[in-house]
């Protein structure tokens, strides 16, 4: 589909996946994670997406230019652990044209 | 020995729900929490954020949910066992389960019903190597009894509503609170960091940002904890205190219910869903975000279905062959276990001159 667009995840094992993710159904990093089922169920998206949990945290590997952190966001992974300087939380990327070629790694379960 | 007619894992909505559905049918229902108060993920994550899929409710906030939760069941008088985890079942010659949870508490039932969310909510712990051999002895996760801190230097780190409230409420308390955060923004209702500014600034609360702790220091117990001034800056110092509270948030862990012998898949229970939401071991339901079967959707108001569907099998279970319709509350009212009786008001019959 031409609205897709691909990005390459690489999972808490490792393995780095390329995927399609639309960008015409409101969805987030987060929940393409979990639609390919890329981690296991209960140990990401906890919250639902509210920037109130961190378990969609990821490093983000390509230069590619994501919208600015939010307060909540940004409150969110200063409580979080294995935070880095590319940290993000996934459920607050929404995927949009401008993301194609993103490339992210999940951080570790916490 | 608390004996009960359904046992229920998890005080969350779907739990609490049950409770009530149970109740028409004469059924007590006693409930396991890990949390310290009843509402689970409604109570624990987002209690002042709202939902709009609860059927008949445009907008309702999750911890209002909860307490109306309560107040639906109550009549039916549920027991709680709170703050402790179900650990292991063992199924009786009579047919019945004792569940018993971390602290010894026992539990016997002939229909367990599991409506554990995501699992039992673990503390995140702070990656301070030796933080484990403090647990019991000055480190806390949780407050249980704030008594415990009376006149004592408690450390509390975290940047959210627990660390916020329970600053604010250890300050009255304890001789001395110092609340850590790695940042100098705190992610938190306005007025209880309005709260700790006003408590900063009468001096209760030394408030030590940004910045980190990254050792505890003691024989066996804590004595201080070492504290890291933001990576910027290398400057390193201890704070001596009696207790060390980390308050980084829970993560659910599906924990020893996976030992159960139930079906697993995706950390979640395989249930029949066609029928009545039983797992693969006679006895047990599992209901609510816990359970999976095709087509699975994790909405609370899924939730209420199968609760509501799950009393009715535990009803045949209980009362094996007794006869039973489904009755309306609008008609027969609503008898509670405590004496009381709702019904809807007698018709009024007049007659127009």
């Amino acid at each position: 589909m031409e609205q897709d667009i691909t990005i390459k995840i690489t999972d808490r094992e490792g393995v780095t996946h390329k995927v399609l993710a639309p960008t015409d159904m409101a969805m987030n990093l987060m929940e393409v994670v979990r639609s390919y089922e890329l981690a296991p169920e209960g140990t990401i998206g906890i919250c639902g997406g509210m920037a109130m949990c961190a378990s969609c945290q990821c490093y983000v590997v390509s230069d590619t230019e994501l919208p600015e952190m939010q307060d909540d966001e940004e409150a969110m992974l200063s409580e979080a652990f294995y935070v880095k300087g590319n940290s993000r939380l996934g459920c607050q990327i929404h995927i949009t044209k401008e993301l194609e070629g993103l490339e992210v790694e999940l951080a570790p379960e916490s | 020995m608390i004996k009960t007619d359904i046992l229920i894992i998890g005080a969350g909505p779907t739990g609490l729900f049950a409770v009530f559905e149970a109740g028409l049918l004469k059924l007590k229902c006693h409930l396991i929490d890990a949390l310290p108060q009843p509402g689970g993920q409604c109570s624990e994550i987002y209690p002042k954020k709202p939902i709009y899929d609860i059927p008949g409710f445009p907008e309702v906030l999750a911890g209002d949910l909860t307490t109306n939760l309560l107040e639906q069941c109550k009549q039916f008088e549920p027991g709680f066992t709170l703050g402790e985890r179900a650990e292991t079942i063992e199924k009786q010659k009579d047919g019945s389960f004792i569940v018993t949870t971390n602290k010894g508490t026992k539990h016997q039932a002939p229909v367990v019903a599991i409506a554990g969310g995501l699992g039992s909510f673990e503390p995140r712990k702070p990656l301070i190597d030796n933080i484990s051999s403090f647990e019991g002895n000055g480190v806390e996760y949780f407050i249980k009894d704030p008594e415990m801190y009376r006149n004592k230097r408690v450390v509390i780190s975290g940047g959210g509503d627990s660390a916020l409230d329970w600053s604010i409420f250890l300050s009255d308390i304890a001789s001395e609170v110092t609340l850590i955060h790695r940042r100098n923004e705190f992610r938190g209702a306005l007025d209880s960091v309005d709260k700790v500014q006003e408590l900063k600034n009468l001096g209760k609360i030394n408030l030590v940002t940004p910045a980190e702790v990254i050792n505890i220091v003691g024989h066996h117990e804590v004595e201080a904890v070492v504290v890291a001034q933001s990576k910027n800056i290398e400057k390193e110092f201890e704070i001596e205190c009696d207790h060390f509270i980390p308050l980084f948030g829970l993560s659910p862990k599906l924990g020893p219910i996976g030992n159960w012998g139930l079906e697993i898949e995706k950390n979640a229970i395989v249930v029949n869903n066609a029928l009545d939401y039983q797992t693969n071991i006679p006895g047990i339901f599992a209901i609510g975000d816990v359970n999976i079967y095709p087509g699975k959707l994790k909405l609370i108001l899924c939730g209420f279905h199968e609760a509501t569907l799950m009393c009715q099998a535990a009803y045949q279970i209980i009362n094996p062959g007794k006869k039973y319709v489904l009755k309306y509350t609008t008609v027969s009212g609503v008898n509670g276990f405590d004496g009381t009786r709702k019904e809807a008001p007698k018709q009024v019959i007049k007659a127009i001159d």
